[in-house]
């Protein structure tokens, strides 16, 4: 399973390199090509302005690696921040703090994304503003149910009774424990932050044209899927690809770091 | 209870109160990007009185809570219908759509879960592992057109999309439930694997029972209450799932009218339906928890 998930990873991390070394363009509209199937000069066809597939899923997958990672930055700082916070508190700043969560975590799935964007505007800015708007939230849950269990801590207690200062505390004393749950927490949520941009510009909500994205090249392949078939299989294909070797690589952390948390 | 009770009103508070925000997010003047640049100054400020923002923001609340209460949504801008008839049009849609997404999303996930849980460790259980995996890795926009491909482009079987035919729901349907019964499959694998050590179900065997009655009288039952509360957190996922389905598959439901309000820049359907998405949400939770009560007699109700 690991070499398998390490091996897709791979082969995107070629493939995207080998696409610049080419100068793949994936903006070049040409009309004769309109919707071809795979062919010498586009290996997995054209799309229905005639770019090259190939090079528009090269491109989109970059654009949501970095739509993905900018958001899990984001959405964990301050996650965290929130859930340290809440945790070592405790009492009303915890109630109040919670109550928070509470009412986002009462928007199921990304329909509050949704919901931002369609008042925001769409385009990728707001996208990555309203992913991390509504993102933060299962940080904040965490980080809060770690540090409850870590503040009363026999080490905790002793850098406290030497008067360490509480940012000290968070930080060198606690935040450290925290590590390997975070890091495969971050690890799927890269790959469902994937999927929400994806279905945010499936619905048009996302990235706009004529930038290259696989949730929009989804939306145009089920369009033009009666006479192109290949065109919403090949971007499928990919996008589970992707989300699959992820998903198999949090798995692995997980097992490996030995920590248990909801993988949902 | 109280507290809960307490806790769930606060919530609906919130949900509320953040639904009502969104409409002051519009970057610049909200009537203006509704109406249009070319919209007379009479229609704006026609609009702007019909929709209060000319009031302070906290009576724009309370007045937005005192017409929620008479079940009073607003009017669409542009059909000028009241929002809650095009609600209560488009809901039972989704309902059904929902209600049947589970029920084949239980009718799977549980089977395949238990059959795992039987062979764990055998080819079997890693087979249906990977396929329940892999299948949690197919989002409703990839499984969706894939499922239309097949069955309604290439086989010809069932109606490529829109509501007209009985088999309309079908794939929709099956779109979601896919999803749901993957991570069921899962779930069940290993709460049952779980369960399946513990003293009871050596006492069960020992008394002669057959395998068939200790799985499913003995185990299955108490295997079942974490499946009842991932039930619960799914139909969220299910919920929001709709909405991109129901676009799919041109199914008229309230996820479809949420993104045709968008597209339109309708913001009084887009909360709306936001609200009411979430209000669902918060009910079916609710449903969870009283239904975990009376399946686990352990849990009181204190």
């Amino acid at each position: 399973m690991k070499i398998f998930a390490l091996s897709i990873l791979i082969f995107w991390l070629l493939a995207v390199l080998i696409g610049q070394v080419l100068g793949l363009q994936a903006n070049t509209i040409d009309l004769n090509a309109i919707l071809d199937t795979p062919s010498a000069q586009n290996w997995l066809g054209a799309d229905d302005l005639g770019r090259d597939i190939l090079a528009r899923i090269l491109e989109g997958i970059q654009v949501s690696f970095f739509v993905a990672i900018v958001v899990t930055v984001i959405t964990m700082l301050v996650g965290v921040t929130v859930g340290l916070l809440a945790g070592f508190y405790g009492g009303k700043v915890d109630a109040f703090l919670m109550k928070i969560t509470d009412i986002f975590l009462a928007f199921p799935g990304i329909l509050l994304a949704i919901a931002f964007v369609a008042v925001l505007g769409a385009g990728i800015g707001n996208l990555v503003l309203a992913l991390c708007i509504t993102g933060w939230v299962s940080y904040a849950r965490l980080a809060r149910g770690q540090t409850l269990s870590l503040r009363n801590r026999q080490h905790v207690l002793a850098a406290e009774s030497l008067g360490a200062t509480v940012p000290r505390l968070l930080v060198k004393h606690i935040l450290p424990l925290l590590g390997s749950i975070l890091m495969v927490e971050a690890t799927y949520s890269l790959a469902s932050v994937m999927i929400a941009e994806a279905s945010l510009s499936f619905l048009g909500l996302g990235i706009q044209a004529p930038n290259a994205s696989w949730g929009a090249m989804l939306r145009d392949g089920v369009r033009y899927m009666l006479v192109a078939p290949h065109y919403v299989l090949v971007v499928g294909l990919s996008l589970m690809s992707l989300i699959l070797a992820i998903n198999l690589g949090g798995d692995y952390l997980r097992d490996k770091m030995d920590v248990r948390t909801e993988a949902n | 209870m109280f507290r809960q009770i307490l806790s769930i009103v606060s919530v609906i508070f919130g949900v509320l109160l953040l639904t009502f925000l969104l409409i002051h997010l519009v970057p610049g003047d909200p009537i203006e990007v509704m109406l249009g640049e070319s919209a007379s100054m009479a229609d704006r400020e026609a609009l702007r009185v019909d929709l209060g923002l000319n009031q302070s923001l906290p009576s724009q609340f309370s007045s937005y809570l005192n017409k929620l209460v008479h079940l009073d949504l607003g009017h669409s801008i542009h059909t000028k219908q009241p929002i809650i008839e095009l609600i209560k049009t488009r809901y039972p849609a989704t309902l059904k759509l929902a209600f049947l997404s589970l029920l084949i999303g239980l009718s799977i996930g549980i089977p395949l879960g238990v059959y795992a849980a039987l062979k764990a460790g055998h080819w079997q259980d890693i087979v249906v592992t990977i396929i329940s995996v892999r299948l949690s890795a197919m989002p409703a926009f990839w499984l969706g057109p894939i499922l239309m491909l097949v069955f309604a482009v290439w086989l010809g079987w069932l109606p490529v999309s829109g509501m007209e035919s009985r088999n309309s729901i079908i794939l929709p349907a099956v779109t979601l439930g896919f999803g749901l019964s993957a991570i069921l499959t899962r779930m069940t694998r290993t709460s049952l694997l779980e369960v399946l050590n513990d003293d009871y179900i050596r006492t069960a065997r020992a008394k002669g029972l057959s395998e068939r009655t200790v799985i499913i009288r003995h185990a299955l039952r108490a295997a079942l209450l974490p499946i009842i509360t991932i039930v619960g957190l799914q139909m969220g996922s299910l919920l929001a799932g709709t909405v991109i389905t129901e676009t799919i598959f041109s199914w008229d439901g309230i996820g479809r009218l949420l993104v045709e309000s968008i597209e339109k820049r309708d913001y009084p359907v887009t909360q709306a339906c936001v609200l009411i998405i979430a209000l669902s949400y918060v009910v079916v939770n609710l449903l969870t928890d009283v239904l975990y009560r009376f399946a686990d007699p352990r849990v009181k109700l204190n």
